[in-house]
């Protein structure tokens, strides 16, 4: 998305905000200093499932709204995958009028509450904050996003978006993840009648089987999901488009368009020797048993968890963070992250990484699992593990990992979590042959995320990047129902 | 929410629950399961859809009470309703007239085999089943597969009902009598890995259907991963029914042990009554 700088110069010619900028000039707003979120302390919260970060408080969030210098060229939005009006929101709240800075933000983040927390801000608006050319930490567009979403939320005066008059053109949406829940937010506002149809029996895709709880509150979703309700979205749950019904079947039964937001949900394993032994999990089915089923309340909750002592987690995203991180507050005495790069290549969140080094979890970087060996009774007691140095780039740009030959050692553990990453489920493949796919088993569409070979499909999310981020999903529902409507209208 | 429109109690441990389900009962074919959640709590299993009814929207599930979640079925009354029911899930079974098939069934794994012996019958086949089990009590559907079946033997271990003996041996029996093409088998995962042994020996092709531990039952989670011809298979997605020649039974029964410690924890609940029955 390009940055409509044309709009945003008229947007900050505004009276108030000239007002605002004349009242304090830069010099002194420099001077303040960055917020800092309180957070639970990290040997109590590695115990419990609350969220780890409190918010910011009103003042807090007043004070750092004003060291927003609110520039001529706001550099931070280039950052933004959805180019959300930075210093807009960030000057409402200066002005003290939430109820706008919630309008300015919704206006192209449909779930800033989610955003908020889980963007990873210093790779995107904040690395791009012109306080970096002073040397001075971002604005903490992150922090002042999340309380601007949640002070709406617990006003109990959350604004729903216009709904337009019904058209009666039904359009259906594959998965309730960010990509889909956005998707069918929009095309309700064009006043489509949007169905979901989400194989779990919960709607939120990664954010309520995926992450947990302390990074994520399950309430917050669940707020997001009424909303749509009650802008008339559909939800139909354990749902498999392709099984409980086919494409053709919905079209027939009056469905116009589709659009495909089913993830990347299928786990990917090393297969090394022993990965099968009792006691190793994909990443996807530790996190699911614990938050989708709540396996952490067992027996209070039917399905169960095993609590290892020794729990080791291979890999360095946001996944295997928040595997190792629900290890510790398992149970665990140690809980390792083993990962083949240093930390400088770690793809998880830097505000990740920090929490969890506070809560005590191990970092064997360069490392690399090689082979598992079990006990007589099939379960995981040792890892072989092999020491790597970083050589040359890679085509992600990222130093190739290589093993140290000869340094191999074994180390015990009880449990072990795969987080290496996931790949795109095949089940759409296997039901829309006709749809052209990478190698990857990701979904080939044009600009508008309309699939290249089935004009009644559209796609977006992870299924059509591979593992990506929230704000990418939302971002690809948002194009995909702009020409979703224009398809329809010109059908 | 799922009505359960029919409950019969088919022996002292089994039940059949017929239960509304207007597109599962459309779509899904022989060979095909569902996944099943009871109550907001309740953990998901997974189930083979027994048989279906499409115009009254119903499937049908024969369910033996083994543990925790079984055991809440099996407590169920008709009008109660199902949370959760997803599917149908799995591939469906490839049905063919190949000839002279052998449906070899055991305890918990003749409810499953019912739909499938079926479809090999109306595909024009042969069918010979072989119901075993320990006793008289656990054998199940006899009747109804004897509506279609042209043959149908029943062994148990302690000789309560037909011959004294184990699965094998019937199977042994049929092969040493006549011609066979293919033997399909499900039951308890030592039972199927005897048959393959056994069917290896006869160079007889066989499918076993594989019922391991799931959680969501779409390709997801990997709970059910087992080893097949040598490379990692999931049960949900790619199977349940593999090739039974190739499958590593002994990582499947190790990998079906996973929970016993924790399962025995929350049957024991159930059955002191702390939490007992469907919510
Ligand atoms: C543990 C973990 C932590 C993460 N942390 C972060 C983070 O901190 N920040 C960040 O930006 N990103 C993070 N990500 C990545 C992010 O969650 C994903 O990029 C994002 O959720 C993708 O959204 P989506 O809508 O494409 O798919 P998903 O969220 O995967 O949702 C897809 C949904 O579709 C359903 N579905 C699939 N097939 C069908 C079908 N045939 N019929 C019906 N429904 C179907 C699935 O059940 C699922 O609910 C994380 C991912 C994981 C796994
Ligand atoms: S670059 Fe930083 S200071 Fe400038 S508008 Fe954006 S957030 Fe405010
Ligand atoms: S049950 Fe989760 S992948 Fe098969």
């Amino acid at each position: 998305m390009s940055v409509n700088y044309k709009e945003l110069k008229k947007d900050r010619s505004a009276e108030w905000r000239q007002g605002l900028r004349n009242l304090l000039g830069a010099k002194e707003r420099v001077k303040g200093v960055r917020v800092k979120m309180s957070e639970n302390a990290p040997e109590k919260r590695n115990t419990n499932f609350f969220e780890v970060n409190n918010g910011i408080s009103a003042e807090e969030a007043a004070l750092e709204a004003k060291r927003c210098l609110d520039c001529p060229t706001p550099t931070c939005i280039s950052g933004c995958p959805v180019n959300i009006n930075i210093p807009g929101f960030i000057k409402e709240i200066e002005k003290g009028d939430m109820k706008n800075a919630a309008i300015v933000l919704k206006s192209t983040n449909a779930l800033p509450a989610i955003c908020g927390r889980v963007c990873p801000q210093e790779t995107q608006c904040e690395i791009k904050c012109i306080y970096n050319k002073f040397g001075q930490p971002p604005v903490a567009i992150g922090n002042l996003e999340r309380f601007t979403a949640d002070a709406e939320r617990l006003s109990g005066k959350i604004s729903i978006p216009e709904v337009g008059e019904p058209n009666n053109i039904k359009v259906a949406i594959v998965g309730s993840g960010p990509a889909g829940l956005t998707t069918a937010g929009e095309l309700a506002k064009y006043g489509y009648d949007v169905t979901i149809f989400e194989a779990l029996h919960e709607y939120g895709g990664v954010l309520v089987y995926g992450i947990p709880e302390f990074r994520l509150p399950k309430e917050i979703m669940r707020v997001e999901i009424e909303n749509l309700k009650k802008m008339g979205v559909k939800f139909e749950n354990n749902f498999i488009v392709g099984r409980t019904a086919s494409f053709d079947d919905l079209k027939e039964e009056g469905f116009k368009a589709f659009f495909i937001g089913s993830g990347a949900g299928l786990p990917k394993f090393m297969n090394i020797p022993g990965e099968n032994l009792i006691n190793i999990f994909s990443s996807n089915e530790y996190l699911t048993r614990v938050n989708l089923m709540k396996a952490f309340k067992f027996p209070e909750y039917d399905t169960p968890i095993i609590k290892g002592n020794s729990v080791a987690v291979i890999g360095g995203g946001n996944t295997a963070m928040d595997s190792v991180r629900t290890a510790k507050r398992l149970g665990a005495d140690r809980a390792m992250i083993i990962y083949r790069r240093s930390e400088a290549e770690m793809p998880a969140r830097d505000e990740e990484i920090h929490h969890a080094k506070e809560e005590g979890i191990e970092f064997l970087n360069l490392n690399n699992p090689i082979e598992y060996i079990g006990d007589e009774k099939g379960k995981v007691k040792q890892i072989k593990v092999q020491k790597m140095e970083l050589g040359e780039p890679d085509e992600s740009g990222r130093r190739r990992p290589r093993p140290i030959e000869g340094s191999e050692y074994l180390m015990d553990v009880d449990v072990v979590v795969v987080g290496i990453g996931t790949a795109p489920n095949p089940l759409i493949q296997q039901v829309l042959p006709e749809l052209e796919m990478t190698a990857w088993g990701t979904i080939v569409v044009n600009d508008g995320m309309q699939s290249v070979s089935r004009p009644d499909i559209f796609a977006g999310g992870d299924i059509v990047r591979g593992g990506a981020t929230v704000i990418l999903a939302m971002g690809d529902g948002k194009i995909a129902a702009e020409s979703m409507h224009d398809y329809l209208q010109n059908l | 929410m799922h009505k359960i429109v029919q409950r019969e109690v088919l022996s002292k441990d089994v039940v059949k629950l017929v239960i509304s389900a207007e597109r599962i009962s459309k779509s899904r074919k022989a060979g095909q399961f569902v996944i099943v959640k009871l109550g907001e709590k309740g953990e998901r299993i997974p189930l083979t859809i027994a048989d279906s009814d499409s115009e009254k929207g119903t499937i049908t599930l024969v369910i033996q009470r083994v543990g925790l979640t079984s055991h809440k079925f099996f407590n169920t009354k008709e009008g109660d309703e199902v949370t959760d029911i997803v599917g149908p899930l799995g591939l469906p079974t490839h049905v063919k007239k190949l000839g002279t098939i052998i449906a070899a069934g055991g305890g918990v794994g003749i409810a499953p085999l019912y739909p499938i012996a079926k479809a090999f019958k109306e595909a024009g086949n042969k069918l010979i089943v072989i119901l075993a089990a320990r006793n008289k009590d656990l054998i199940i559907l006899e009747k109804e597969m004897r509506e279609f079946a042209d043959e149908v033997l029943i062994y148990t271990d302690d000789g309560s009902a037909g011959t004294k003996g184990l699965v094998t041996s019937g199977v042994e029996h049929v092969i040493k009598r006549e011609n066979v093409d293919e033997v399909v088998t499900i039951g308890p995962a030592v039972m199927m890995k005897f048959v393959a042994l056994l069917t290896k020996k006869y160079n007889i092709h066989t499918l076993a259907s594989l019922n391991t531990i799931m959680v969501d039952g779409t390709g997801m989670c990997g709970a059910c991963r087992v080893t097949v011809g040598g490379s990692t298979k999931f049960v949900c997605v790619d199977g349940p029914e593999f090739n039974a020649h190739e499958v590593d039974f002994d990582e499947m029964l190790q990998r079906l042990g996973a929970y016993v410690e924790q399962e025995k924890i929350a049957y024991e609940n159930v059955l002191k009554g702390s939490d007992g029955g469907a919510e």
